[in-house]
C-alpha cells in the first residue's frame, strides 16, 4: 500500500509543473493588458504605462518572468492582486472555506438523495418511478444552473418566503469567525439562532449547486446496480432466501459504490465550475467569483495563483478518491 | 502567543456582543452594493465601487460637492482664498474636527495641516514612506487629472493653515480636490501603521473623518459601518449602515422585494416599470453624468470635412437607440456636456433626423459610395449598455444614405489603446464619464488640442474651440467661465467632430420608509443625512 501511495505522489508532481505553466501562459494568451485595463476610458501617457510595466515585472522576458513566478510558488508566495493589492494566497484562504462549505453540503446533498434514488430505480427497473427518477435526472443534469437558482430563488424566497434570498447569514448576526465555515463559526459564537440562519441560507444553494452532481450520481448508481444485481453471488445470495433489503443493501450496493465513488471524486471539478454561477447568483463569497473577476480584470497573479491552487486541491481529490479505490478494491493496488 | 490571540478573539467576541445587544435597538439600514470594493483607500483606485465603501462614508476632502449637483462647498477647509495670479490657494482647516475612534486605533490628536499635506504628498513625491506602501501603488486618479505637473507645493502655514501653490493657473483645480482620491487621512494613524511594519492595513482597515467608521469587512459577503457619535457635521439619524454585496441585479432586486435590503442600485432597465407600480418601493431618477458618442476619425477623408460629419449624424436615428438599446434608461444628447453639469448650453438645437437631407448632403459634398467601419466596445458601459446593437442601428442607418458600415471590435484594453492612432481607420462608439463636475473635465480631455492621439477619439484640434477651453481654464470663477463654454459648445455643434448620442438615465430604487436620500450626478452612492422611518 505505502508503494501504491508513493507511486500516486510522485505522479503529482509533473501534473503540478504543467498546470503552473498552463496557469501563466493561460492568461497571457488572452488578449489584454492589466495595466490598460486599470486606467480604463481615461487612459494613460506612454511614459506612464511604461513605469508601470517596470513596476510590474511585465516589461521583463516570459521566461524570466515564469521562472520568478515558480521561484516564488516554492517559497509559497503566490504573489500580490494587482486590482486589490493584497496577497493571493491570503485572498484565497479568506473566500475558499465558503466554497469548501458549500461544495460539501451540495455534495452531501446529491450522495444522499442520488444513491438512494438510483438503488430504488434499479430494483425497480422499468416501473414508473424509474422513469420518473430517471427523467428527472436528465432534467436536472440539463437544467441551467443560473435559471435554476434564479427560479429557486424567486419561489422560495420571493413568493413564498421560506428561505432568504442570498448571502451567508443573515446580516443581523455578527461575530468571530476563527474557522471561516459559517456552520461551524454560528454554532461556537452561542448566538441564538445564528446556526439556524446560516443553515437556512445554506439550502438553496447546496440545491443548486448539487443538482447536477445529484442526477449524475443517481445515474450512475442505477448502472452500476443494475450490472450488480444481474451477478450470480446476489442470484446466490437471493436463493439463499437473504431478505430483499439485506441484498440490495449489503451484497449489491458495496459493490456497486466502487464506480460511485469515482464519480462523486470527479464530481469536484463540476463543483468548483458550478461554484461560480451559484456563488454569482446567491452573492456567496467563495473563490468561484473571485477567480472570474480576476479573469476580467486580468488580474494575472490572482489568475495564475487561483488556478494552481483550484487545480491543486482537484488534484489532491483524485489522489484521494484513488487511494479510496485502492482500499476498497484490492486489485487496484495489486496491478 | 496562543494566549495573547485567544484573549484577542475573546475581547472582539465581547465587543461584538455588547454592539449585538446595542443592535435590537439600532437603527440599520441595509444597501444591496453591486460589488467588492478592490481596497479602502480610494486614491489606489479607480472605481466607482470602491468609492462608495470607502471615501464617501469614512472620508472627508477639504471641499465638497454638494449633495445632489456638482457644485463645490466647504468641506474640512472652511473658507480658501486664490491668488490674484490664480497660483496660490489657501485653506483654512475646520477646527475641532475628530478622527474615527475604533477598537484599531485611538486618535489622540484632532484634525490639522499634518494630515492634508501627508494625504496628497504620499500621492505626489515618490520619497514619501507611503508612495508605494502597497505593491503596485499606481494613484492613477491622482495621475490621471494632471496633479503630479499641476501641484508644485504644499505647505502648512500654521496647524489650522494650507497653502497650495500651483505651477500654472488651473480653475478646474478646486472641484479636484473634491473628488474621491482627494480624501483625508490621519498622519498619525499612518506613522502608527509605519512603526509597527503595517503599512498595508491603511488600504484594510481605514479612518477618517466622515459620518461613518469602519467596522468589519469579509470580501464578497459584507462591509460594516456605524454612525460616527462625534462627526463634525452632526451624528447620522441611522445607527449602523451595512452593505450586503449582491452582484447579480436580479438578486439585489429580490433582496429588496423581500426588505433584507433597502436601498439597491443599478436596476436591470426591463425591470424598472414593475418596481415603480410596486407600493412598497420608492424609484428615484436622474439622468447620469456621462455621455455616449460616436467619434469620426476628422484627420482621414472625408472625414474631414464637418459636412460629411453633420451628414453622417443626420442620418442617425437616435430615438429608436434609446428604445432599442438604453430601453428607456436614456436621454438623447445634443451636447458633449450633460444636462446636469453648469454652463450647459440649452440653446443648441439638436440636428433633425432626416435621411433624405443628409443623402443630398453627401451627394453634394461629393461623397458616394463611402465605406467605413464602425468601432463597437467589447464592454457594458452606463453611456452605452449594448455597443454591438447601437452599432448595427446605426449601420442600418447609414446604409439608408447610401454609406456601407463594417462593424469591428477588440478586447476593451486593446480597443482603448487601438481607438486612440491619429490614423485610425474609422469612427469610434466610446463616452465618458464626468469627475469632477467640471465642463473642462469632458471639453479639454475629449475634444481639446492636448487630447489628440489620446483621449481625443475624434482627432479633433479646432483653434477657435481651444481658444475658448483654454481661456475658461484661467478664469476665476463660475460665471465668467460659463459662457466660454457655452460658446464651445456651439462650435462643437456646428463642427460636429461627434455624433452625440445620449446620456443614461440611473435609477435608483429603494424602500418607502427610507427618506433623506438624494442622488449624485457624480454617480455615487451617499448614505449621510439617510433615515428610516419606523
Amino acid at each position: 500500500m505505502f508503494r501504491f501511495v508513493l507511486q500516486r505522489i510522485s505522479l503529482l508532481i509533473p501534473t503540478f509543473i504543467g498546470v503552473s505553466i498552463v496557469a501563466f501562459a493561460f492568461i497571457r494568451l488572452l488578449p489584454g493588458d492589466p495595466i490598460l485595463l486599470l486606467a480604463g476610458e481615461r487612459g494613460m501617457t506612454a511614459e506612464r504605462y511604461a513605469e508601470l510595466q517596470q513596476v510590474y515585472g511585465y516589461d521583463r522576458p516570459l521566461l524570466v518572468q515564469y521562472g520568478d513566478y515558480l521561484w516564488g510558488i516554492l517559497q509559497g508566495d503566490l504573489g500580490t492582486s494587482i486590482v486589490t493589492k493584497r496577497p493571493v494566497l491570503s485572498e484565497f484562504m479568506t473566500l475558499f472555506p465558503a466554497t469548501l462549505e458549500l461544495s460539501f453540503c451540495a455534495i452531501v446533498f446529491a450522495a444522499a438523495l442520488g444513491i438512494p434514488a438510483g438503488v430504488f430505480a434499479a430494483v425497480k427497473r422499468g416501473s414508473w418511478f424509474d422513469q420518473t427518477i430517471m427523467g428527472t435526472a436528465l432534467v436536472g443534469y440539463s437544467m441551467p444552473i443560473f435559471w435554476w437558482g434564479l427560479l429557486l430563488i424567486i419561489l422560495f424566497s420571493g413568493i413564498l418566503g421560506w428561505t432568504p434570498v442570498s448571502g451567508r447569514i443573515s446580516l443581523l448576526y455578527y461575530f468571530p469567525q476563527p474557522t471561516g465555515f459559517m456552520l461551524i463559526d454560528s454554532l461556537l459564537s452561542g448566538q441564538e439562532g445564528a446556526f439556524k440562519s446560516a443553515v437556512s441560507h445554506l439550502i438553496l444553494p447546496a440545491i443548486v449547486l448539487g443538482t447536477i452532481p445529484l442526477a449524475v450520481i443517481a445515474r450512475q448508481t442505477r448502472s452500476a446496480m443494475l450490472e450488480v444485481l444481474g451477478e450470480d453471488y446476489v442470484r446466490t445470495a437471493r436463493a439463499k432466501g437473504l431478505p430483499p433489503l439485506r441484498v440490495v443493501g449489503l451484497h449489491a450496493l458495496r459493490n456497486a459504490l466502487i464506480p460511485v465513488i469515482t464519480v462523486i471524486g470527479l464530481q469536484v471539478g463540476v463543483l468548483l465550475a458550478g461554484a461560480i454561477l451559484t456563488e454569482t447568483i446567491f452573492s456567496w463569497p467563495g473563490v468561484g467569483k473571485w477567480m472570474v473577476d480576476s479573469v476580467f480584470k486580468r488580474d494575472y497573479p490572482v489568475v495564475q495563483g487561483g488556478l494552481l491552487l483550484i487545480a491543486g486541491l482537484v488534484m489532491v481529490v483524485n489522489l484521494i478518491v484513488d487511494l479510496l479505490y485502492g482500499l476498497i478494491n484490492p486489485r487496484i493496488r495489486h496491478n | 502567543m496562543i494566549c495573547k490571540t485567544t484573549i484577542r478573539t475573546l475581547a472582539l467576541g465581547v465587543s461584538m456582543a455588547a454592539m449585538m445587544a446595542g443592535a435590537a435597538s439600532a437603527k440599520t439600514l441595509v444597501y444591496c452594493s453591486e460589488g467588492s470594493p478592490e481596497g479602502f483607500d480610494p486614491a489606489l483606485y479607480t472605481a466607482g465601487t470602491t468609492f462608495d465603501a470607502s471615501s464617501k462614508p469614512v472620508y472627508n476632502r477639504l471641499v465638497e460637492f454638494k449633495r445632489g449637483t456638482t457644485d463645490v462647498i466647504p468641506g474640512l477647509a472652511e473658507s480658501w482664498e486664490v491668488s490674484d495670479d490664480g497660483l496660490e490657494y489657501t485653506f483654512n482647516l475646520r477646527p475641532g474636527v475628530k478622527f474615527h475612534t475604533t477598537d484599531f486605533f485611538t486618535p489622540s490628536r484632532e484634525f490639522n495641516a499634518d494630515d492634508v499635506i501627508f494625504s496628497f504628498e504620499r500621492q505626489l513625491r515618490e520619497d514619501n514612506p507611503y508612495h508605494s506602501y502597497v505593491e503596485g501603488a499606481s494613484w492613477e486618479y491622482f495621475n490621471g487629472m494632471s496633479m503630479p505637473d499641476l501641484v508644485e507645493s504644499i505647505e502648512k502655514v500654521d496647524d489650522l493653515t494650507v497653502k497650495f501653490t500651483l505651477t500654472r493657473p488651473e480653475a478646474p483645480f478646486i472641484a479636484n480636490l473634491a473628488m474621491d482620491f482627494a480624501s483625508i487621512f490621519s498622519k498619525e494613524y499612518a506613522d502608527q501603521l509605519q512603526d509597527a511594519g503595517q503599512q498595508a492595513q491603511l488600504n484594510q482597515q481605514p479612518i477618517g473623518t466622515g459620518p461613518f467608521q469602519f467596522v468589519a469587512y469579509q470580501p464578497d459577503a459584507v462591509i460594516r459601518y456605524r454612525a460616527f457619535a462625534d462627526y463634525w457635521n452632526g451624528k447620522q439619524p441611522i445607527d449602523d449602515l451595512v452593505f450586503a454585496i449582491t452582484t447579480d441585479n436580479a438578486v439585489r432586486q429580490q433582496k429588496l422585494l423581500a426588505n433584507e435590503c433597502q436601498v439597491m442600485p443599478y436596476p436591470n432597465p426591463a425591470d424598472v416599470e414593475s418596481l415603480k407600480e410596486n407600493p412598497d418601493i420608492n424609484v428615484m431618477e436622474q439622468e447620469g453624468l456621462n455621455v455616449g458618442y460616436l467619434a469620426y476619425n476628422t484627420k482621414v477623408a472625408p472625414f474631414d470635412n464637418a459636412k460629411v460629419r453633420k451628414a453622417l449624424n443626420m442620418a442617425i436615428n437616435k430615438q429608436a437607440i434609446l428604445d432599442a438599446v438604453f430601453q428607456g434608461a436614456g436621454q438623447a444628447a445634443k451636447n458633449p456636456i450633460p444636462p446636469t453639469m453648469w454652463s450647459y448650453n440649452e440653446a443648441i438645437e439638436d440636428d433633425p433626423y432626416d435621411p433624405d437631407a443628409a443623402k443630398a448632403m453627401l451627394e453634394e459634398e461629393g461623397v458616394t459610395d463611402l465605406s467605413m467601419k464602425i468601432w463597437a466596445m467589447p464592454v457594458q458601459r452606463p453611456y452605452n449598455p449594448n455597443a454591438r446593437r447601437m452599432a448595427e442601428l446605426i449601420q442600418s442607418d447609414f446604409e439608408k444614405v447610401g454609406v456601407t458600415a463594417e462593424i469591428v471590435s477588440y478586447e476593451w484594453g486593446e480597443y482603448l489603446e487601438r481607438s486612440k492612432a491619429e490614423d485610425r481607420d474609422g469612427a469610434v462608439l466610446l463616452g465618458w464619464t464626468g469627475d469632477n463636475g467640471d465642463p473642462d473635465n469632458f471639453l479639454a480631455v475629449l475634444l481639446g488640442c492636448d487630447g489628440v492621439g489620446g483621449s481625443n477619439r475624434a482627432q479633433w484640434c479646432h483653434e477657435p474651440f481651444e481658444e475658448l477651453i483654454q481661456e475658461a481654464k484661467t478664469k476665476g470663477s463660475q460665471e465668467e467661465r460659463a459662457p466660454l463654454y457655452e460658446e464651445a459648445q456651439a462650435v462643437f455643434k456646428e463642427q460636429a467632430p461627434w455624433a452625440t448620442i445620449a446620456h443614461s438615465v440611473v435609477f435608483m430604487p429603494m424602500r418607502q420608509n427610507v427618506t433623506g436620500y438624494v442622488m449624485d450626478p457624480l454617480g455615487g452612492h451617499w448614505f449621510d443625512g439617510v433615515d428610516i422611518e419606523e
